[in-house]
């Protein structure tokens, strides 16, 4: 089980990140990704397995300044 | 006439305290954007005495800035970069400001920001905001952002807060409300948004890294 933005997800153990990213529909332009701690670099998206224990959090940005 | 530098360090000193004062005065803070938030962060940084500030935009005032941005009717047509620079020093002719006028992509982001402890991100674009802290949090690894996402519209004030994600990230704003989704950007919120990042950038200054 991980966590995605404070609440326990469940079915996401062993696949990557990028699969848990168009499930919840996040535009990989408008987000930052903190994993376990640190904000994961975007080249990392596609190769990054989610495990058991890992916590995440996406950010996505909206517009206005 | 305009007072002396040690009629301003007197004067800062008497408000702050000078332990509190000379952290300030010696810090320097990169602003990437100079539109509502970063025109407002500049002020409030440059009121506070912030000693030097790096300020980052490749726009020039239009009409339809002057409900947010810091300019006035003088600056319609010249670079935000200049625009700015000209209002920080009329607040206090003392303090240094360092620009650039081009537009910040990924390619140039770390060469523009290296140095820099604490960047504050004043874009307007999502896209931009999201580029930005990607390439710094990922290339530059010395170095915090305060992040400004959801100020638009006339929502409570309350509902605009800082977060801290990540030693490295904060991110000020009620996180969800996008300026193409409600009608417009108005000066109050805004101002809410960008003193909340120039108030992090005083507290991460003087040691504090909590909200």
């Amino acid at each position: 089980m991980i966590t995605l933005n404070g609440k326990p997800e469940s079915g996401f153990d062993g696949r990557l990140l990028t699969e848990l990213l168009t499930v919840h529909s996040y535009r990989t332009e408008l987000i930052a990704v903190e994993y376990n701690g640190e904000i994961l670099p975007k080249s990392s998206y596609g190769d990054t397995v989610l495990k058991d224990g890992d916590s995440l959090e996406v950010v996505s940005f909206v517009g206005g300044g | 006439m305009i007072p002396s530098k040690e009629e301003f360090e007197r004067v800062l000193i008497e408000r702050h305290t000078k332990p509190v004062h000379e952290r300030l005065k010696n810090a320097s803070i990169a602003i990437a954007g100079a539109g509502g938030l970063g025109s407002n962060i500049a002020m409030s940084l440059a009121r506070a005495g912030v000693g030097r500030l790096f300020i980052v935009d490749f726009d020039k005032v239009e009409m339809s800035n002057l409900n947010r941005q810091q300019y006035f009717i003088r600056h319609l047509g010249m670079y935000k970069t200049e625009a700015i620079t000209e209002i920080l020093h009329e607040i206090n002719p003392y303090i240094s400001v360092d620009y650039k006028t081009v537009q910040v992509t990924e390619d140039n982001a770390a060469g523009l920001f290296s140095g820099f402890d604490i960047i504050c991100e004043a874009f307007d674009r999502a896209e931009s905001k999201a580029m930005l802290i990607n390439t710094v949090l990922e290339k530059l690894p010395g170095t915090t952002i305060i992040s400004g996402s959801g100020m638009a519209g006339y929502l409570s004030s309350n509902s605009i807060k800082t977060r801290k994600i990540t030693d490295r990230l904060y991110i000020c704003g009620d996180g969800v409300t996008d300026s193409a989704d409600v009608n417009g950007l108005m000066a109050p919120r805004v101002a809410v948004c960008s003193n909340h990042q120039a108030n992090m950038v005083i507290r991460l200054l003087l040691g504090y890294t909590d909200c």
